[in-house]
């Protein structure tokens, strides 16, 4: 546990170097970009002292990481604009699109996993597993779009995009979610319903499981009792690696339905060369998926008990 | 004596002192798609009896046992007919829910591998606990912890109080199989099929696994089907002995006799081979030539008829049960005296 | 994730039918995911000798066509051929995935490969963290952050999903490695003396060489939909070289109008996928059906 924690801890600090190596180090002066080429050399270490970017480099690095443990993640170069409030308004979109999507992919592709598997010799179960192998070829942003041109376009049921916060008018929060979360949602599913399937066979095939059904246990009931917690272990593992896809995959989403997430803040920040918002963004996001992974290597140790130490 | 006959009298074979058989096996055939990988098997067991059922691996043993209590893997189809003590209908073919309430309660099974065959994310208790709430055995949870207890007891595992609150991997390879064994005899089972047992354990502890079985059995009066492919084994538990071949029978008798005095050559040889004192001029050990083909792929006729010194042409034909249900063999060229 | 070995002693036929049935039977994933890859790959080739129009050419006469015998695919809002740009964003989204791909195999299974063999705890330890910290960094991301400093391009994006992927390559690379390393083979090599790096040319690298395609083919679908991904916001290949991810970009604004602007790059993008992903799933079936024989 305590090792965990520590790895956790290190790769966070060392994702936070190559994240400021990268963001800062590499590409040019802010102050050269601002006042632009011709500019005289005067107006630029003024105004490089005003940014802090004349100090020298480790200094900057503990100065942001600092910064980062209270949510200061520093005033833009370029708008002028304080960075975190951003970052934290915009995470909270990202972080509802991204919750909604995967419980609706968990919904959606639990059952539909174990019903592919239990009868995976039958011709359900491979229309199931087909279905889910489309699923997964289908960008989320194309599902997004085919889903604006039948509901929002065709059918004018659904909002095409824009964003209302739930306390306003949570209806409208409602319908203006749904079908960015499906977009995102399903393509997870489908995903998801893969290795849930795979989970299951597996677990079908365990002796243990034969064991059940010896002690007099119908098939079903034995899936149930005994090999639905053994078939989490790996989706469990399967659902934190993808948690970091659906995250990037919120950024294309959130372009598509025109909403204010972090994936939006991103690119304008790229757009506008806004290089310390980038990096802001950024490490928000190595954050999160390294913060997911970590609570996955927990959960798993809650859910197998043989990996607990000292028993 | 034809084959009707002769199937009713090794049905009566079960009878002997105790009366009615309680398992009765006939015809049982099982294939996977055009292979026959089990033919016509047909043998009983008595109340409290003790019948070991030998051969090598791929002999057909343990799809045997699975086809009994209906756990077949998937493809495999069996038919034929067994019928059980107390349960009112064929076991072959019989729905999910009938067969539901047979296993665990009046047919129970140890399987070979007590690594996997107990789930790992669960207690060892309350797994043995279900067998009991399954079957209504006990009302709850607390009387079936309580008897959990007892039944480890029974099966002289260390500590039963503090047991059941282990997981499987905290457990020897040894104390698992006990485990499984008290799960089997936990509802008093008129049959308990022991699927090798013992042979995924270490030699000091099979002593020990034997001597819990036998208990076992005799307690509750559950007659025994012991399989396995070792002799000396068999000998220990078993009074009556089956010797199966590529899906066949091809012996039977009292364990004393079949043991010293074998007919068929497939059983005189895995009695050869099983002598480590012995070895021939070079200082090999007895073998039996060839080895066992793969599932399916016996010859017709005799299956043993490729590995057998004493084939003839007439073995490409089956040659029929000689002898009866107490003690008989299938062969056209047995050991000690022609009769064919 | 392991499949557990089982080790049955007796009758392995009984349970393994099935495995055995699969392996003979023509793998219906291996089948249709070659023929839907070769359709790509065609379109693409063909794309070099010949297609309708150039899919650079505007032409303010034709825009919005729809299907007409002119343009059987009709054109987009500047009047470019949609068929054309179909063919020609062929190449981009195959050229992306070859070169990502390689360039995460030929980092990647070294590195995995070396995880597996050193000696010293020292470089496995780096190495698998170094893999770790990379996983932190999803290929669109990684892409993102790419163009912001070096500028958005076919090259930064193929570069970057590369680099993301290394991981998944070095991964399988070390634990196919570690396997190998302690068959009995390899053990008796060591054991003669030879060298690591002839026992890694000998004995792993044919090893793994199965498991890295299959990957190769999965990894290729990944990255088409990154690249496309990529080019929908406008990270990946630069106008005018068509990209199917652009042409969906572009697409969107016309929703409403030309909704079908939209469906042949999509249909593209899944047709290419599926067809890799399926590939993979037959190649696997094929190399190590003990592995994943339902998968």
């Amino acid at each position: 546990m305590l090792r965990r924690t520590g790895i956790f801890l290190v790769s966070l600090a060392l994702a936070s170097i190559l994240v400021f190596a990268f963001m800062t180090v590499l590409p040019g002066d802010p102050a050269q970009v601002a006042l632009g080429v011709n500019a005289e050399p005067e107006a630029v270490a003024r105004l490089q002292e005003r940014f802090g970017t004349d100090r020298p480099l480790p200094v900057r690095y503990v100065d942001w990481v600092s910064g980062l443990l209270t949510a200061d993640f520093g005033v833009s170069y370029v708008t002028q604009a304080a960075i975190g409030p951003q970052i934290v308004d915009r995470f909270l979109v990202t972080l509802w699109l991204v919750a909604t999507a995967t419980a609706l992919a968990l919904l959606l592709a639990v059952p539909v996993g174990v019903v592919a598997a239990v009868r995976h010799q039958r011709p359900t179960g491979a229309a199931l597993s087909g279905l889910s192998q489309v699923g997964i070829a289908v960008p989320s942003f194309l599902a997004g779009m085919l889903l604006i041109a039948l509901f929002a376009v065709h059918w004018r049921l659904l909002p095409a995009g824009g964003w209302t916060p739930p306390v306003e008018d949570p209806g409208r929060f409602v319908r203006g979610l749904i079908l960015p979360a499906v977009s995102l949602g399903i393509v997870q599913a489908a995903v998801l319903t893969r290795y849930v399937r795979s989970a299951v066979l597996d677990v079908l095939r365990e002796d243990y499981l034969r064991t059940a059904r010896a002690k007099g246990m119908g098939p079903y009931l034995a899936l149930i009792r005994h090999g639905l917690r053994n078939a989490a272990l790996p989706v469990v593992t399967v659902l934190g690696l993808q948690l970091a896809t659906l995250l990037i995959g919120a950024v294309v989403v959130e372009r598509v339905f025109v909403l204010p997430g972090l994936g939006s803040l991103l690119l304008d920040g790229v757009a506008n060369r806004d290089l310390l918002l980038v990096q802001g963004v950024v490490m928000v996001l190595v954050l999160a998926v390294l913060v997911v992974n970590y609570v996955v290597d927990v959960l798993y140790v809650v859910i197998d008990p043989r990996l607990r130490r000292g028993t | 004596m034809s084959m009707g006959e002769v199937r009713a009298d090794q049905a009566d074979a079960g009878r002997d002192e105790r009366g009615e058989p309680v398992l009765e096996v006939e015809g049982l055939t099982v294939g996977l798609g055009g292979l026959e990988l089990i033919t016509e098997l047909a043998f009983a067991l008595g109340a409290g009896e003790r019948v070991g059922l030998i051969g090598e691996s791929g002999s057909g043993k343990s799809l045997t046992a699975l086809a009994l209590i209906g756990l077949l893997p998937e493809g495999l189809r069996a038919r034929g007919s067994v019928r059980l003590a107390g349960v009112g209908h064929d076991l072959i073919g019989a729905s999910e829910r009938r067969m539901s309430a047979v296993r665990g309660r009046r047919m129970a099974m140890v399987f070979q591998e007590p690594m996997t065959a107990l789930n790992p994310l669960m207690k060892v208790g309350r797994q043995v606990a279900e067998i009991l709430l399954l079957h209504d055995t006990e009302p709850d949870r607390e009387s079936a912890r309580e008897a959990v207890v007892e039944l480890f007891e029974r099966v002289h595992l260390s500590d039963p109080e503090r047991m059941p609150e282990s997981y499987p991997h905290q457990l020897s390879g040894g104390e698992r199989q006990r485990v499984m064994l008290a799960m089997a005899l936990a509802n008093e089972p008129t049959v308990l099929i022991c699927d090798e047992p013992t042979t995924a354990l270490d030699v000091t502890v099979q002593a020990r696994m034997l001597e819990v079985i036998l208990e076992g059995v005799e307690r509750h009066d559950s007659a025994l089907l012991f399989i396995t492919h070792d002799l000396p084994v068999v000998a220990t538990v078993c009074r009556r002995v089956m010797v199966l071949y590529g899906g066949r029978l091809v012996e039977s008798g009292p364990i004393a006799e079949v043991f010293t005095r074998p007919r068929h050559p497939y059983t005189e040889g895995l009695l050869e081979s099983s002598k480590f004192e012995e070895s021939d001029a070079d200082g090999r050990l007895p073998t039996i030539p060839g080895s066992v083909p793969a599932a399916g792929r016996f010859p017709s006729g005799c299956p043993f008829r490729d590995r057998c010194h004493a084939a003839s042409e007439r073995c490409t034909e089956w040659p029929g049960w000689t002898g009866d249900a107490l003690r008989g063999f299938a062969c056209w060229h047995p050991r000690g005296g022609d009769d064919g | 994730m392991s499949a557990a070995e089982s080790a049955a002693l007796s009758e392995p036929a009984a349970g393994d039918a099935e495995s055995v049935a699969r392996r003979r039977r023509l793998n219906p994933n291996l089948i249709i995911g070659a023929l839907l890859v070769g359709l790509v790959v065609v379109l693409a080739l063909v794309s070099f000798v010949w297609t309708p129009y150039d899919p650079t050419h505007v032409d303010a006469e034709a825009r919005l066509a729809g299907y007409t015998a002119d343009h059987w695919l009709g054109t987009d809002k500047f009047g470019r051929d949609v068929l054309s740009q179909l063919m020609v964003g062929a190449r981009t989204t195959l050229f992306v995935g070859v070169v990502a791909v390689g360039v995460a195999a030929l980092l990647g299974t070294p590195l995995g490969m070396l995880a597996g063999m050193a000696s010293s705890g020292w470089v496995r330890e780096l190495i698998m963290r170094g893999s770790d910290l990379l996983l932190a960094f999803p290929a669109l991301l990684l892409a993102i952050m790419f163009g912001a400093v070096f500028g958005a391009s076919t090259l930064t994006a193929m570069i970057a999903i590369g680099i993301a992927t290394v991981p998944t390559f070095a991964r399988i690379a070390r634990s196919r490695t570690l396997q190998v390393m302690q068959t009995e083979y390899v053990m008796a090599a060591r054991a003669a003396g030879r060298s690591r790096r002839a026992i890694a040319w000998r004995h792993v690298l044919p090893n793994i060489a199965g498991l890295l395609i299959v990957q190769a083919s999965v990894s290729f679908a990944i990255a088409v939909l990154a690249e496309a991904a990529l080019s929908f916001l406008g990270f990946g290949t630069a106008p005018p070289t068509p990209s199917w991810g652009r042409m969906l970009q572009e697409a969107q604004e016309l929703l409403a109008v030309a909704p079908r602007l939209a469906l042949w790059p999509g249909l593209g993008i899944a047709v290419a996928v599926l067809g890799f992903n399926l590939l993979g799933d037959g190649l696997r079936d094929r190399f190590d059906p003990q592995l994943d024989d339902r998968r």
